[in-house]
């Protein structure tokens, strides 16, 4: 199970990378392996503000269909369009090429966790 | 039944089993099922704008190969009818052959709904008994026969919670409460409506968490939607308390009626204080299911609701049963026609069957089998929450996660050893699910024989007999699919 450290985490497995005021969304390697081959992953429109918690994705998996909640809140700025053919990169690369939305950081969460918390929180 | 020795199975088996192409992989386009008189005359310049370009691409098939195309797609379904089928939340049960003789009854088999309503007054009879009996089993004072599924009833139901809260002047209420344990349909239901939903975490015993429900009851809510029984095979115990709070948050409660099998004869949903429900006739009273063919899902509803149903329905004035069109405060019409009538016939010849003083037997024998499950399996499987079931049990791959064999392995040696697999990976509030729907059909001797092939399949995992469940299923024609590649890169012809 990879957590790498400079990354923050949430409760629902989503991690974000904070570079000044742009915010990088994904999922953690946990999810990844508990959602299973990831099928098809619906992406949010640019443009779009969402809430810290809102739902700002869909993940569909051989097994269900999640939604992927915003880290921080922010405006979408730029979406990973390569998950629109090659959604298993989620499953590859969740933290590298299977990075799903950036935004502009309008607001920040105090509810996100460091690598070593979300590990402790994991094993809980 | 046994396990055989040389087949090493409960009950599949190898044989002659054809490799069945597509009716267009067939195609050798010479044979014809049917000859087509010559056409008489030169017509070709009346219908020259009619005329094809390119041919029809009908396949050619002789009438005796069409009809093994179709018989032989036919032997590698598996049914209620070939075996036991415990799939969870969809009440797998015997659609009794009583019900196929009395919608074969020519004066309910050939009739046409736009006949005078004089000439059609015993169908509407027993439909508007088969209204009272519904009302009268679910606890409610109306309903719409009309839906024609499950998911429209679903989105039935929120069209009347809608004209309800409009005709209150309420319409920002636009917020639609669902449990993370909900049937899919649920959300898509409310989508549909217009409406959107918040996710309620369950409790930690699989139930709604009265505390997580009153922090999301504000002066948005339109409605709560839930299942009692659960998703999760759990009473929601608190029902009433949960009606109340959404009631006095001046929201309405949709129920969702999947699980009704685990209450029928027994408790009713009305007297919860839920104020409507869809009924899944296919699975509680015994109606096919599935496979594209018509379906029905009729809506009960209380006092609040009863103004706002669907038309055209069926009245009684006097002796006589009439269809009324229209009604000012009515949701709209949903359907062309009173409902899927032959569907409801057989739901009503079952209803009939059982009477008022046996249908309680179907819900207690459906319990009593899935806790027979649950008892058998308890120790070789993890059970997620503690308790006795009601109609169905949730089992997970916890034990077996050890030994890096998953729900997926569980279900494809199931196969092997002769059943049909549990639903799996569903409810989502558990890791690994495995819902096990026995239903009130089936022999001790069939539930003996399913929890033998379960206990064999951990016992496997134990001995760290790991490799033949990964690789199964062996027997079937097809292999294990590759779900994600059938996902991701589906092959389609047509």
């Amino acid at each position: 199970m990879s957590i790498p450290a400079g990354l923050k985490y949430t409760k629902e497995h989503e991690w974000v990378r904070i570079e000044g005021d742009i915010a990088t969304f994904g999922v953690s390697d946990h999810a990844q392996e508990a959602l299973g081959d990831i099928v098809f992953v619906e992406l949010p429109e640019i443009g779009r503000k969402v809430d810290a918690a809102e739902a700002y994705a869909v993940v569909e998996s051989v097994k269900a269909v999640s939604d992927i909640y915003a880290p921080v809140a922010g405006e979408i700025i730029e979406v990973n369009e390569t998950l629109e053919g090659e959604p298993e990169k989620v499953n590859t690369e969740p933290y590298g090429a299977g990075w799903i939305a950036k935004v502009k950081i309008s607001g920040h969460s105090d509810e996100l966790m460091s690598d070593d918390e979300y590990t402790t929180f994991l094993e809980e | 039944m046994s396990v055989d020795d040389t087949l090493n199975t409960y009950s599949a088996v190898g044989g002659i089993q054809h490799e069945e192409p597509l009716l267009f992989e067939h195609a050798h386009e010479a044979a014809e099922a049917i000859s087509l008189p010559g056409v008489q005359g030169d017509i070709s310049a009346e219908l020259k704008a009619f005329s094809r370009k390119k041919s029809a691409n009908i396949p050619g098939l002789s009438e005796p190969e069409t009809v093994r195309h179709f018989v032989r797609m036919s032997q590698w379904n598996h049914g209620i009818e070939t075996g036991f089928y415990p799939l969870g939340s969809c009440t797998m049960k015997y659609n009794p052959r009583v019900n196929e003789q009395v919608v074969r009854l020519s004066g309910l088999a050939n009739i046409h709904p736009d006949q005078p309503v004089d000439s059609v007054q015993g169908v509407l009879a027993l439909l508007h008994e088969l209204q009272t009996w519904l009302c009268e089993i679910a606890g409610f004072s109306d309903v719409t026969l009309q839906p024609a599924a499950g998911a429209h009833g679903e989105l039935v139901g929120l069209m009347m919670i809608r004209s309800c809260l409009d005709a209150r002047g309420q319409q920002h209420r636009k917020k639609v409460l669902v449990p993370d344990s909900a049937h899919g349909t649920n959300p898509a239901s409310a989508a549909l409506c217009g409406m959107h939903c918040v996710e309620l975490k369950s409790g930690a015993d699989g139930r709604i968490d009265l505390e997580e429900l009153k922090k999301h009851l504000d002066d948005d809510v339109a409605a709560l939607m839930m299942t009692n029984p659960n998703t999760a095979g759990a009473f929601e115990s608190d029902i009433k308390e949960i009606c109340q709070l959404v009631h006095d948050a001046g929201g309405l409660v949709y129920g969702d009626g999947a699980n009704l099998n685990a209450l029928v004869g027994v408790a009713r949903p009305g007297d919860m204080g839920i104020d409507c429900l869809h009924i899944n006739v296919h699975k509680t009273f015994s109606t096919p299911h599935g496979g594209g063919g018509p379906g029905a899902g009729p809506v009960v509803v209380n006092d609040t609701l009863a103004p706002y149903l669907p038309v055209p329905r069926i009245v009684k004035a006097g002796d006589l049963y009439r269809i009324e069109t229209h009604d000012e405060q009515s949701c709209g019409t949903i359907l062309g026609s009173i409902g899927q009538v032959g569907v409801l016939l057989r739901a009503h010849a079952y209803i009939a069957a059982f009477g008022a003083n046996y249908l309680h037997k179907i819900a207690q024998d459906a319990v009593l089998n899935a806790n027979y499950v649950l008892h058998r399996l308890k120790d070789a499987y993890h059970v997620p929450f503690e308790g006795l079931c009601k109609h169905e049990c949730l089992l997970t791959d916890e034990y077996q996660n050890k030994h890096g064999v998953k729900t997926l392995d569980v279900a494809k040696q199931l196969i092997d050893l002769g059943f049909h697999p549990m639903t799996i990976y569903f409810p989502l509030i558990v890791h690994g699910a495995m819902l096990i729907e026995p239903t009130e059909t089936e022999s001790k001797t069939t539930l003996d024989s399913f929890c033998d092939a379960m206990l064999e399949i951990a016992a496997q995992c134990e001995a760290g007999d790991t490799q033949v469940l990964h690789d199964a299923p062996v027997k079937p024609i097809r292999r294990r699919l590759d779900e994600t590649q059938a996902a991701r890169k589906p092959r389609l012809v047509w």
